[in-house]
């Protein structure tokens, strides 16, 4: 029997999502979104200046796979907000558009703050940025 | 290809009483809009209620449609008859 490696990768997402207070599982980077609605779902947490850690899942399917199967949600992107899925592009921008998004990040709402240039943390560190390392 | 209408009728049909208002939003058949709304929706969170209607599609989401972008509401929020 082959070693089980998709619950290498599942582990790898499960602890991402419990180190970081805010994530968002995407198709491609902050900088550049690789779909429409990723995009979006970035630009409503850089309204707000959110810092976010993200994870992009084009790299390995099994991201997608795996996390998917962790929280049920069939699409990406997906947004956690302290280990619980808050939901994807649609419920993100409802939120949004209603000020819960703010509330649920604990921050003003974007009509304070005009400028740009949002706080974007750096990629999750943990491996699954690069998944070959879970891949051994 | 899937079509507006087919995704119309599979979550009326899947969703007791609900009633879905459905839209290609490319014209590609693959990318769509859907407004829902259902009596089953009632004391759901907004992401259980989008689970639902995920649900009638299962892996067909992401595969052959590659996009159904939600709203859904619950029957308070239907709109009066005319």
């Amino acid at each position: 029997m082959p070693e089980t490696q998709p619950n290498q990768i599942r582990d790898a997402i499960q602890q991402a999502i419990a180190e970081h207070e805010v994530i968002l599982f995407m198709k491609g980077t902050p900088e550049a979104p690789a779909c429409g609605f990723s995009a979006r779902t970035v630009a409503a947490l850089q309204a707000l200046h959110a810092q976010f850690a993200a994870v992009d899942v084009l790299p390995d399917p099994r991201i997608r796979e795996e996390l998917s199967a962790i929280s049920q949600w069939p699409t990406i992107p997906q947004l956690f907000v302290g280990g619980e899925l808050i939901g994807g592009c649609d419920i993100v921008l409802e939120m949004f558009e209603s000020g819960e998004l703010a509330q649920t990040l604990g921050l003003p709402d974007a009509s304070d703050s005009a400028d740009d240039g949002a706080a974007v943390e750096t990629p999750v560190a943990s491996g699954l940025a690069q998944p070959e390392n879970l891949l051994g | 290809m899937p079509d507006a209408d087919e995704i119309k009728q599979r979550i009326e049909a899947a969703i007791p009483g609900a009633t879905a208002e459905v839209e290609d939003w490319t014209g590609g058949g693959d990318h769509f809009r859907a407004t829902v709304t259902a009596p089953a929706f009632a004391g759901c969170s907004r992401i259980e209620q989008h689970r639902l209607v995920y649900d009638v599609f299962g892996a067909e989401i992401g595969g052959r449609i590659h996009a159904l972008s939600l709203k859904t509401q619950g029957p308070q929020a239907q709109s009066p008859t005319r």
